[in-house]
């Protein structure tokens, strides 16, 4: 049986080294100086900080972040506000047809971007909003609202009716149900689908490329797709801007790790 | 899993107990404003169901209109009829595109159910301590800009990459090549960089999905003499069967819409032979000015993932 045991860890751990090899291969990589060749994983004979701040001065990182946080600053909230009241609208409320337009909603779980980022581009630029990030914007509200409904409809229909009824008899209006019955308890399943919808818009790559020409605007990832045609031999500085994309959202992965796996897990679970 | 949340649901103390003061008083005016909320509720909803239908379905739609035009993106279009359909069969690259996303389901999804169901049989119940680090690691490359993992591929793979250094060390030097250029292999290497990307997902999936097996199921399988490999194909495999189907829809997806990684990692060479649907709807609709050939390869990725999706659920149903 223990014998048994360590097996069994010795075999998670094989795996969690090859899932982690790629990240050692290109933090060994960015350490080394600009334009070095690599023979493989190699340990640096200098330790060179100098290509990450290559790399961000080279891909125009200042400008490239600060777009990705002004998208993912505008799109979480509002995605989250739309996605919350109309959860609250389709499964609280119970409006008229609301079993169509949920039906509606949970149909673009399964609709791939492709089909709708060729027309949205030309739609959009009749009226002016490509190169825009209000497009961008909310074109990524669009795409994440059918996730977020079918989210927080599920999690409304798990509270209990009494809950609501009880504030109802005492008079509250649908917006007072919300705000102080209903909220209080949601703040968990909101966190979670917040940091996905964060998720989401940083890793956004398709949408940003067709919607922004201006190269200054895009977002990281999207800058970072243009860097790799312009150098695409420098292993050391792709390494470093690989790096520098990352590095944010593994951040936030590592503060809100139980948010990301719930989500991911119980939002697939659920469909 | 849908137990985390019901737990954190506790009814605020203030509310309810104010709610039970008044109750007897007041429920006769509860049924007026039920009906008022019904059609007042409308506001609600209408702000995320305008935004979703201008910026999500209104553009699908368009996209199947265009997808009959024949249109340049300047010059006014003309009609096309099925033309651009019946381009797709015609055209040896669009058809392949198609081929070859298909044979990426296998890596994404087959091959990463495959880990996912082994690592379950041999984990489960029987490992705690430190799983929580583990989750950590096999969900990252879940959360990562696949624009990102897919530069750090393309240098695993290349000539002087890890993969042909790990290769040499293990004394397989005779097939180091620069894989990703390598006209036979390139696709099986891009698919496995999906392998990498799905099998912990799968995995945690299914981990999670097997603790909630009652498990009175496997002393009673125990009772009756089963061993390990028909507890696990008798009781094990029917309790993941909801997390399977679920897997395999969402890592099907993945591979037959990929783009991301296509695009930094090989950008559909060498000559064409990792072409898919998605890398070739931007080509043909940003770079080629074929508007109507774009459209129409995009409805069809679409059907493609219905149907596949469908089928899925299909025959991974519970038949009881």
């Amino acid at each position: 049986m223990r014998g048994g045991v360590s097996i069994r860890y010795g075999v998670l751990v094989l795996l969690a080294v090859m899932v982690l090899l790629p990240f050692a291969g290109i933090i060994l990589a960015a350490l080394h100086p600009p334009g070095a060749q690599l023979n493989g994983l190699s340990i640096p004979e200098h330790w060179s900080w100098q290509t990450l701040a290559l790399a961000w001065e080279r891909g125009n990182f200042t400008a490239l972040m600060r777009s990705s946080v002004l998208i993912s600053v505008c799109v979480v909230p509002l995605a989250l506000v739309l996605a919350t009241l109309a959860g609250y609208g389709l499964t609280v409320l119970k409006v008229w047809g609301h079993k169509t337009v949920t039906a509606g909603f949970v149909l673009g779980l399964t609709l791939p971007i492709e089909l709708i980022v060729v027309a949205l581009y030309f739609n959009l630029r009749e009226v002016g909003l490509t190169n825009s990030y209000l497009g961008i914007i909310l074109a990524e509200v669009a795409l994440f609202m059918p996730f977020g409904v079918y989210w927080m409809r599920s999690h409304f229909s798990n509270i209990p009716d009494e809950l609501v009824e009880a504030a109802r008899i005492d008079g509250a209006r649908d917006i007072v149900v919300l705000a102080r019955v209903l909220l209080p308890i949601s703040w968990p399943a909101i966190t979670t689908l917040s940091v996905l919808y964060f998720m989401w818009s940083w890793n956004q790559f398709l949408l940003v490329l067709v919607m922004m020409q201006d190269p200054e605007r895009r977002t990281a990832p999207g800058g970072l797709g243009l860097f790799v045609g312009q150098y695409s031999t420098d292993i050391p500085l792709l390494s470093a801007a690989g790096l520098i994309v990352i590095t944010p959202i593994v951040v936030v992965y590592l503060i809100f790790q139980r948010s990301f796996v719930n989500g991911i897990t119980q939002g697939a679970i659920k469909g | 899993m849908a137990r985390d949340l019901t737990t954190s649901i506790s009814p605020p103390r203030a509310t309810s107990a104010r709610g039970g003061e008044r109750a007897a008083g007041s429920r006769r005016v509860r049924r007026p404003h039920w009906r008022g909320g019904r059609a007042r509720g409308w506001l609600y909803v209408f702000p995320a169901l305008a935004v979703y239908l201008g910026f999500a379905i209104w553009p699908a739609l368009n996209t199947l209109r265009l997808s009959f035009l024949n249109w340049d993106g300047i010059l006014p279009a003309t009609s096309a009829g099925l033309d651009n359909y019946i381009k797709i069969f015609r055209d040896s690259a669009l058809y392949e595109a198609i081929l070859h996303s298909l044979v990426l389901i296998v890596f994404f999804s087959f091959i990463p159910i495959c880990v996912g169901l082994f690592m379950t049989a041999l984990l489960m119940g029987k490992v705690r301590r430190g799983m929580t680090f583990f989750r950590i690691v096999f969900f990252l490359p879940q959360v990562l800009p696949l624009v990102a993992v897919g530069i750090t591929w393309r240098w695993l793979y290349s000539d002087t990459g890890v993969v042909n250094q790990l290769l040499d060390l293990v004394g397989l030097g005779g097939i180091t090549r620069a894989w990703l250029g390598d006209y036979q292999l390139a696709l099986v290497a891009l698919g496995f960089i999906g392998t990498w990307a799905m099998s912990g997902l799968c995995m945690m999936l299914f981990l999670a999905g097997a603790q909630k097996i009652d498990p009175s199921l496997y002393e009673a399988a125990t009772l009756d003499g089963a061993n390990s490999w028909r507890q696990f194909l008798h009781v094990t495999l029917p309790g993941v069967r909801k997390e399977i189907t679920i897997a395999g829809v969402i890592t099907t997806i993945a591979a037959l819409a990929s783009f991301d990684l296509v695009f930094t990692t090989t950008n559909g060479g060498p000559a064409g032979q990792t072409n898919v649907p998605a890398l070739l709807v931007y080509r043909l609709a940003f770079n080629e000015g074929d508007i109507g050939g774009a459209s129409a390869l995009a409805v069809v990725l679409t059907v493609l993932v219905i149907a596949v999706v469908s089928a899925i659920r299909y025959f991974t149903r519970d038949e009881s």
